[in-house]
């Protein structure tokens, strides 16, 4: 099914080499004092003695790359190759410490599944809540909010409180409401192996209509298997360094035989 | 190819911090609304009386305090009032400082996760005590009632009194928040700072016990200006003079300056600090 649709993406993406994401020279520094600094007076007593330490990490080192409009860009690397920082870069959680992000699309990032969630809320409390969060109005979430019902198929519960509801039905509930509304970018950060079989179908279902509708989409994954059947492109991040880019079935090749 | 000359995010763009997240924040004013009603709404969601509580508390604690500080506080007309137009206040400023600051760490996890206007948990922190002061004013006039203490036209001052004090409260919680981030035993200083504060501030004793030599540590302390502006138009009935309102204004125009410029510069590094 995945594989099927694939050429017309191809397509799709050569048309339409239009830059959506840019990172020009990226790099993230993280600050990892030598011991932990946590009082005034410690810290009060150290900078006066000019002993305040730091270890500085990089976890992402001069990292250039254009991902275009349309695109389904897979990211893989080993754990801390800085997959992650980088999905954090692109979706304005961290400011880069060196270097540019440009975007020319709105986001609407994968929000973990029941992050934001509140318990005591019902779930329709909690739709609301959660489009919030993702920087939807409330126009925004009542013109989705039929569909949001019908898609996670929680009808009969969706005025029960949220700590009624097992995990498949808040995993349900959550994806339901972040691809509520066709996304410019959309981020997904290892997240489809959550739910039943038939759900996860549900999910990459509509993951592919938004590609179809021009939606682009960014995948981080351990699951190469997946991400050669669904990306167009892959980055192979390590330690924090970009290795290879291009076709996935060639970067996955070289990657395996990295790690062998 | 038309967009590609405007871009919607610019990493290098940051030139003044401070107006962005007010731009930010407007955009997101909608969860802003969320935020608060979460806070109300889920707090009091297994309780039977519900919001009620809101009310109910700050009566509590006046009963209490009437109970075992009247007969030292003799010299006070109609006590409760006294109390409760103080209590109102200072209950504002504890719960709405304290929660500004155990919001950010809280939403932290949600900040690692999703861009959100750095600010939003202290505002709405702010927002939802905002909601209860106004609540329990409800209680406060039905207190003024069954003493049957004259309820003075001045009491309509007290919208200016809750805009200058929201200012402060807000101001200050920002400043705190970015301060416990940095520094986790903010937290819990702060519990012991805030009992130290509320008893070098007239809430429950008259201002008169106060011995003339230390009346400058009053003068410097803020919520002592601000509960001026409660008690008077509420309590004395009479609408603050030029000299109690400036040292109030000054305060809370002040602190909501420095703590919005403070917490906006550092606002970038929390991402990588929580």
């Amino acid at each position: 099914m995945l594989i099927e649709s694939k050429p017309l993406l191809n397509q799709k993406a050569k048309l339409n080499s239009e830059p959506i994401i840019t990172l020009q020279d990226v790099s993230v520094a993280y600050r990892v004092p030598k011991e932990r600094i946590g009082t005034f007076k410690e810290y009060a007593i150290r900078t006066l003695q000019r002993k305040v330490q730091f270890n500085k990490f990089l976890a992402l080192k001069d990292v250039s790359l254009t991902i275009n409009r349309g695109e389904v860009f897979g990211i893989i690397g080993n754990n801390g190759a800085g997959k992650s920082t980088m999905l954090k870069v692109i979706s304005r959680v961290l400011r880069p410490t060196q270097g540019r992000v440009l975007l020319y699309g709105k986001i609407a990032p994968l929000l973990e599944l029941g992050a934001g969630f509140h318990p005591e809320l019902t779930g329709r409390e909690n739709v609301y809540l959660n489009g919030a969060l993702l920087g939807y109005d409330q126009n925004a979430m009542d013109a989705v909010f039929e569909e949001i019902v019908e898609f996670s198929e929680l009808r009969e519960f969706i005025d029960a409180p949220l700590r009624t509801y097992s995990s498949g039905m808040y995993a349900r509930l959550g994806f339901a409401v972040a691809t509520a509304h066709v996304p410019e970018i959309l981020i997904v950060d290892e997240i489809l192996s959550v739910g039943d079989e038939a759900f996860q179908r549900k999910c990459n279902e509509r993951m592919q209509s938004y590609q179809e509708q021009g939606s682009t989409v960014l995948i981080v994954s351990h699951g190469l298997a997946k991400i050669q059947d669904m990306c167009n492109r892959v980055l192979w991040l390590d330690h924090g360094q970009v290795q290879l880019i291009g076709d996935p079935a060639e970067v996955i090749e070289a990657y395996r035989r990295s790690n062998q | 190819m038309n967009t590609i000359t405007k871009p919607v995010y610019d990493s290098a763009a940051n030139a003044s911090p401070a107006l962005t997240e007010i731009q930010e924040l407007k955009h997101y004013r909608y969860l802003l609304k969320q935020l608060v009603r979460r806070d109300i709404v889920a707090r009091y969601k297994r309780s039977v009386l519900g919001v009620a509580w809101t009310m109910l508390n700050p009566l509590g604690t006046m009963l209490i305090m009437t109970f075992v500080f009247s007969n030292l506080f003799k010299s006070v007309q109609s006590y409760p009032v006294y109390i409760l137009s103080g209590l109102i206040a200072w209950n504002f400023f504890a719960q709405g400082t304290n929660a500004a600051m155990s919001g950010l760490v809280w939403g932290g996890s949600l900040m690692q996760r999703i861009y959100l206007p750095r600010t939003i948990f202290g505002v709405s922190a702010i927002g939802t005590a905002l909601v209860n002061l106004l609540l329990s004013v409800v209680p406060l006039l039905v207190v003024m009632l069954i003493t049957q203490t004259t309820i003075h036209l001045t009491f309509l001052f007290l919208p200016i009194s809750i805009l200058l004090l929201t200012g402060f409260a807000l101001g200050f919680g920002l400043l705190l928040s970015a301060l416990a981030i940095f520094f986790p035993d903010v937290a819990e200083m702060y519990q012991i700072l805030l009992m130290a504060w509320m008893y070098l501030t007239p809430v429950i004793y008259p201002e008169e016990i106060i011995p003339a030599q230390f009346m400058t540590i009053y003068r410097i302390n803020p919520m002592y200006w601000m509960l001026k502006m409660f008690r008077l138009p509420v309590y004395e009935g009479v609408i603050p003079t030029f000299q109690d309102l400036w040292p109030a204004l000054a305060w809370s125009v002040g602190m909501l300056i420095v703590g919005w410029l403070f917490f906006t510069s550092r606002s970038d590094e929390y991402a990588y600090r929580v």
